[in-house]
């Protein structure tokens, strides 16, 4: 039921039934309670949440650097952000991680999921192991990770150079080494998502597929897929916005070293907003960055409902 | 904002398509299920488990060495003698009581709050979602969903400094404010399937709308209170950007921070390091290992509602 359809349905039912009227006398105004129960939440909403972003948009037209006195410089924040190596380079950075990521945490979350859905020994076992990463604080478990790139790979894998000098600290692919604990433990709700999707399938329609001679693989992209495609644009809109923004795994494996070589968006907007005295240029980059979550979400939306349409 | 609008409403139907599949096609009895053991899924699925399992074996082992176990071995060796110091070290060296209670009050404080305050503020919009000032104020908070928290965090941190909110309350209103937009998608859902009769039965018989929502609602929404509590209880406890950035005080700070101070100072200890950190995840983690077919049921109620 679409909000709309909510909204027909409610208002049709006000009017038809006449013994009810004194109760719902007040089909023009709500009963003063939920004026009571909505107001302080808008307030309080407003004032933690709209207005810092009021704020931040304000202070993207000045030069304020988080301490003394500041002047207007109209757009000229805005005009720097696109010449700046290191905001392009960050851009870029969270752009290849997100995607990669949400490619790789789609993939291996489907596939676990399909583990789990067949008829497997203990299932709820597995399925309570698979989550475990979701109740860990990625921080806390990235410097685990942290320790066995940095530590026990170069040992192990001594004869792979790659691994043998510490992954972290090469600026080519220390990259790799964040989307792997962020997948860790994306996949983890993930393949929850998933896992109630597949369980919504009837197991009669396999049997008859089967029945007709279909493959494994046939199965899959014919029933399987088309069936649980609402689900699978959830996973993506989310791991796809939740990756854009990364944060805490950086923070645990590189720090957005070695160099600038691994500095997301949100990070760079961290460390130079804080530390750097660039409170207003960071703003204006906060106010692109969201106008680029924006649009990627939107355009997300479009594109993956179009598809899940035509099934 | 027409187009986060559009948005909103595409979700909407979006996640109602997916109740809508759900009630349709009954989920499948575990019982019924007469397919024979799939014993190759099954040794695949306990193959890749190890993946999840081997990072918590190397923090548990470490955690259990001396420094020397380490230097000459890859840290995957079984820890030969125990060295339960570790614990001990850890205990003091990041105040550990003190990190555990801030985590604590702070994780209580937000789930209370945000059971209290969402599921009454869901209740007035589910109930008056055709009136244009309930709509707005929905799509208003919903809306908020597509703002990236990097554009709120360098003002809001002047303003909690300013408010005085730069502590443990403010971190708890923060959570409890800032969970708002999807616990209220997550309770709307529910609340309109509830029968609006119900309430008028009780109407007829005086009852205010403050007590129908304590005496009717409150009680018949505890799925969605679960999944609302599970939620924030996670984010609240494991969340490391929020107090990093809004705690000034040393004392205050949480389980995560009390990490990341860790990392700088003493950095090459790693036994009494992994030691902390499995003391900072293992409430959770057990609390989850008594409770996990709840947690599991309710995350996914949470997400498909």
């Amino acid at each position: 039921m679409t909000i709309t359809q909510a909204v027909r349905s409610t208002a049709s039912e006000a009017k038809a039934p006449k013994r009810a009227g004194r109760v719902r006398t007040d089909t023009k105004r709500a009963a003063s309670a939920f004026y009571w129960m909505v107001w302080p939440a808008v307030i309080a909403f407003a004032a933690f949440h709209t207005l810092p972003v009021l704020v931040g948009i304000f202070f993207s037209f000045t030069n304020y650097a988080g301490y003394g006195a500041w002047n207007f410089v109209g757009l000229s924040n805005y005009v720097n952000l696109f010449q700046d190596d290191r905001i392009l380079q960050a851009y870029g950075f969270s752009f290849l991680f997100a995607i990669v990521a949400t490619i790789l945490t789609n993939a291996f979350s489907l596939a676990i999921a399909l583990g789990l859905n067949a008829k497997i020994k203990a299932r709820n076992f597995w399925r309570g192991v698979y989550f475990v990463p979701y109740i860990l604080a990625i921080l806390v478990i990235g410097y685990v990770f942290q320790f066995l790139f940095s530590n026990s790979l170069p040992k192990i894998l001594s004869g792979i150079p790659l691994f043998a000098d510490n992954i972290l600290a090469n600026e080519q692919w220390a990259w790799t080494a964040i989307v792997a604990l962020a997948v860790w433990q994306a996949c983890a709700f993930a393949i929850i998502i998933y896992l109630s999707g597949l369980q919504t399938i009837p197991a009669e329609m396999y049997e008859a597929a089967s029945l007709d001679g279909a493959s494994a693989w046939q199965q899959f992209r014919s029933i399987t897929f088309p069936l649980i495609g609402a689900f699978f644009t959830i996973n993506v809109v989310i791991s796809l916005k939740g990756f854009l923004q990364v944060f805490d795994p950086i923070v645990a494996l590189t720090n957005g070293g070695p160099g600038t070589a691994t500095e997301s968006v949100t990070l760079l907007i961290f460390k130079g907003g804080f530390t750097g005295g660039e409170f207003a240029y960071q703003a204006a980059n906060a106010v692109i960055f969201f106008i680029v979550i924006t649009v990627v979400a939107l355009f997300q939306f479009r594109v993956l409902q179009r598809r899940e349409a035509d099934f | 904002m027409t187009s986060m609008t559009n948005t909103a409403t595409q979700i909407e139907q979006d996640v109602d398509a997916i109740t809508a599949n759900g009630r349709r096609k009954r989920v499948r009895d575990r019982d019924d299920d007469t397919r024979r053991t799939n014993w190759w899924a099954t040794a695949l699925i306990a193959v890749c488990s190890l993946t999840v399992l081997i990072p918590l074996y190397l923090a548990v082992v470490v955690a259990l060495k001396t420094p020397e176990q380490l230097t000459t071995g890859t840290g995957f060796e079984i820890p030969n003698p125990i060295r339960w110091e570790n614990f001990a070290d850890a205990w003091v060296r990041t105040s550990f009581p003190q990190a555990l209670f801030n985590t604590a009050i702070i994780t209580v404080g937000s789930v209370v709050f945000t059971l209290l305050t969402s599921s009454v503020v869901a209740y007035a919009l589910a109930r008056n979602i055709h009136r244009p000032f309930f709509k707005g104020v929905f799509f208003y908070l919903l809306a908020a969903l597509f703002i990236p928290f990097p554009i709120i965090m360098l003002p809001l941190v002047k303003q909690t400094a300013i408010l005085g909110l730069d502590n443990q309350a403010g971190l708890i209103i923060l959570y409890t404010i800032y969970g708002l937009s999807l616990n209220i998608f997550i309770y709307t859902a529910y609340i309109r399937s509830i029968p609006i009769e119900l309430e008028e039965a009780a109407r007829i018989d005086g009852a205010s709308t403050w007590r129908v929502f304590r005496s009717i609602i409150f009680p018949l929404l505890m799925p969605m209170n679960a999944t609302v509590g599970i939620l924030t209880c996670v984010w609240a406890w494991n969340d490391f950007i929020m107090p990093l950035v809004v705690l000034t005080e040393p004392s205050a700070r949480t389980l995560p921070l009390a990490q990341y101070v860790f990392q700088g100072q003493f950095n090459t200890d790693y036994t009494v390091a992994f030691a902390s950190y499995l003391m900072a995840m293992a409430p959770l983690l057990v609390v989850y290992i008594f409770s996990q077919r709840w947690v599991i049921s309710g995350v996914t109620r949470g997400s498909i509602k």
